[in-house]
């Protein structure tokens, strides 16, 4: 399946994502008609299930809102390729259903490009080139594989700590 | 080999020697949740099948992003906390006590050697009692209310050596500023910040929260400054312990080594729109300002607003500006205020406001519109942090906003 890349630079923030006076929402289909407000004001209205963000470095760095994450589901993103993702984001992003890949060539990918994803085989491909992405590190594979933190925990009745077995 | 801060507290909470780049489950001391991300974490609690959290005394609750609640959904979200808080047995502190991150610390509910965790990215600001606090996502804390605890990568350390005495009206956020320009908006992603160095033996818990603050500002999973005396003196009559040497060993292997001198650091501004364009002052002064903001976990305490009312004196601040002062929590207000300082900032022409984040959520009061600019202690200056995407923000210490507040243009406060 194709997808159309929506770009982004470095360093985009949360509050970019979403911004601060939306969080009191907690509805991802509400929170998404502000995504990106007032910094790239037509992805609310233009975006559409399966299309991807392609991004640079540091990408949903800031706050620890989940809400951006969320707009973006509510939006119809399932995919986020970047350079590098800020930590808090990342997580968030796998534990809501966001899968983000790391690929050290994003910044080649032009805007309006249409990609495929192999996650498998390991890389994007778009229509005359590939890009290898990094494996999504082993414990974070759990949780996807599971379809989500939420359901991963259901499951469970305890956990194993580093320190004995908890609950 | 030896070990990081880091690595000897979830070393000494798993029971076992635990080194940086190992994934564990480790258990939780304390969880914080806020009137934003709280009702999102409550929720995915009871998603994930939760009935009873795993620890209602160690879960921390209150409310400081929208306060009092500024509209009829922000009422809901509190009103569903609170009644979520009675069914639990969980302590809340409401509306009363002030923002989050100080409150866990005036409270005494952050120790040294624990792991605490916050929805909130600056709950690393608990590194400044010997603690590893990292914020998290509201899924990630709907399953430590569940289970106590949660994955963690235990992260590589950067240590950040800094020397020297620092200059008149130049402090911990000017350095902390600068540190970030060095490091970038994500030099420290993945890795930990461990803060040491004459200067920070000296320094207070008001600075070294200033700087575990900002860690997350270079993308830090935590920031922390090894528990010495001041920490301990600082922790007497609000919490009994033991003291416990969490110094790094000699040879602790770190990611990375920086040196400061603070000795000729001269006051920093960070320009729009991200916290490492740290410049000096000097380099901006003049520009026209709109709005002063002085407060938030950053720069709210008693000692900030002394600060600031030290560079203020007798003067007034400028009628062209709009400040607005907060002090941090209630105790850091009835301080500012037992000791003069509010009749002060309010006769000089000051809106105070009773503790919350204010401005800097950019959501509840105090927003900029287009083409303002403001100048804040808080500690993030994205675009459209403070309200408009077409506002600007500066950030900087209470000193340079005091000193621009009285001018109503970005000023070198060594020049007041």
């Amino acid at each position: 399946m194709t997808m159309r890349v929506w770009k982004f630079s470095d360093n985009v923030d949360t509050d970019a994502i979403i911004p601060g006076r939306y969080l009191i929402h907690n509805d991802p289909c509400v929170l998404a008609r502000h995504a990106f407000e007032g910094t790239r004001s037509e992805f609310a209205g233009q975006v559409r299930e399966g299309h991807v963000i392609v991004a640079g470095r540091n990408f949903g760095c800031g706050s620890s809102r989940e809400h951006a994450p969320l707009a973006l589901t509510g939006a119809g993103i399932r995919i986020i390729i970047a350079r590098s993702f800020a930590r808090i984001f990342y997580r968030n992003a796998v534990n809501v259903g966001i899968l983000p890949l790391v690929c050290g060539q994003a910044d080649e990918i032009p805007e309006g490009a249409e990609i495929t994803v192999n996650i498998e085989g390991g890389y994007i491909e778009t229509g005359e080139k590939r890009y290898p992405i990094e494996p999504v590190p082993g414990f974070m594979q759990n949780i996807i594989s599971a379809g989500g933190l939420v359901a991963y925990a259901r499951d469970l009745e305890e956990v194993e700590t580093c320190t004995g077995s908890q609950r | 080999m030896g070990a990081t801060v880091v690595e000897k507290i979830f070393s000494s909470r798993c029971g076992r020697p635990v080194r940086a780049g190992e994934v564990v489950m480790a258990p939780v001391d304390g969880a914080m949740i806020h009137d934003i991300t709280g009702p999102l974490a409550i929720r995915n609690f009871f998603q994930m099948g939760g009935t009873k959290v795993f620890n209602p005394r160690k879960v921390i609750m209150l409310f400081d992003h929208q306060v009092p609640a500024d509209s009829i959904t922000a009422a809901e979200n509190q009103a569903f906390m609170r009644t979520f808080a009675g069914d639990q047995g969980i302590h809340n502190y409401d509306i009363r006590e002030g923002i989050c991150h100080q409150v866990v610390m005036e409270k005494g509910l952050a120790t040294p050697g624990e792991i605490i965790v916050g929805a909130d990215s600056h709950t690393c600001m608990y590194g400044a009692a010997g603690v590893f606090a990292t914020g998290i996502g509201s899924t990630d804390m709907g399953f430590v209310l569940k289970f106590g605890a949660l994955y963690f990568r235990v992260p590589e350390s950067i240590r950040v050596d800094v020397t020297g005495r620092f200059p008149r009206r130049v402090g911990p956020k000017d350095l902390i500023l600068s540190i970030a320009h060095d490091i970038g908006a994500d030099g420290a992603t993945y890795q930990a910040i461990e803060f040491g160095g004459d200067t920070f033996e000296r320094m207070g818990m008001e600075g070294r929260m200033t700087c575990c603050n900002m860690a997350i500002e270079m993308g830090a999973k935590a920031g922390i400054v090894p528990p010495d005396r001041i920490t301990y003196a600082y922790l007497e009559g609000r919490r009994a312990v033991s003291p416990v040497d969490l110094s790094p060993d000699p040879d602790a292997r770190y990611v990375d080594r920086r040196m400061y001198d603070v000795t000729d650091l001269a006051p920093q501004v960070a320009v729009p729109h991200n916290v490492d364009l740290a410049v000096p002052v000097k380099d901006v002064a003049g520009i026209r300002i709109d709005q002063v903001f002085i407060g938030s976990c950053t720069n709210g305490r008693f000692e900030d607003l002394a600060e600031a009312a030290e560079v203020l004196s007798d003067n007034r601040f400028s009628d062209a500006v709009r400040v607005i002062i907060i002090p941090a929590s209630r105790d850091e207000y009835l301080k500012a205020l037992r000791s003069g300082l509010i009749e002060r900032f309010v006769s000089a022409g000051a809106l105070v406001e009773a503790p919350c984040c204010g401005p800097c959520m950019g959501g509840a009061f105090g927003l900029l519109g287009p083409g303002e600019i403001s100048l804040s202690t808080s500690n993030r200056n994205f675009r459209g942090r403070q309200g408009s995407t077409e506002a600007k923000v500066y950030l900087c210490s209470p000193a340079t906003a005091a000193a621009s507040a009285i001018y109503g243009e970005i000023t070198d406060p060594r020049e007041v």
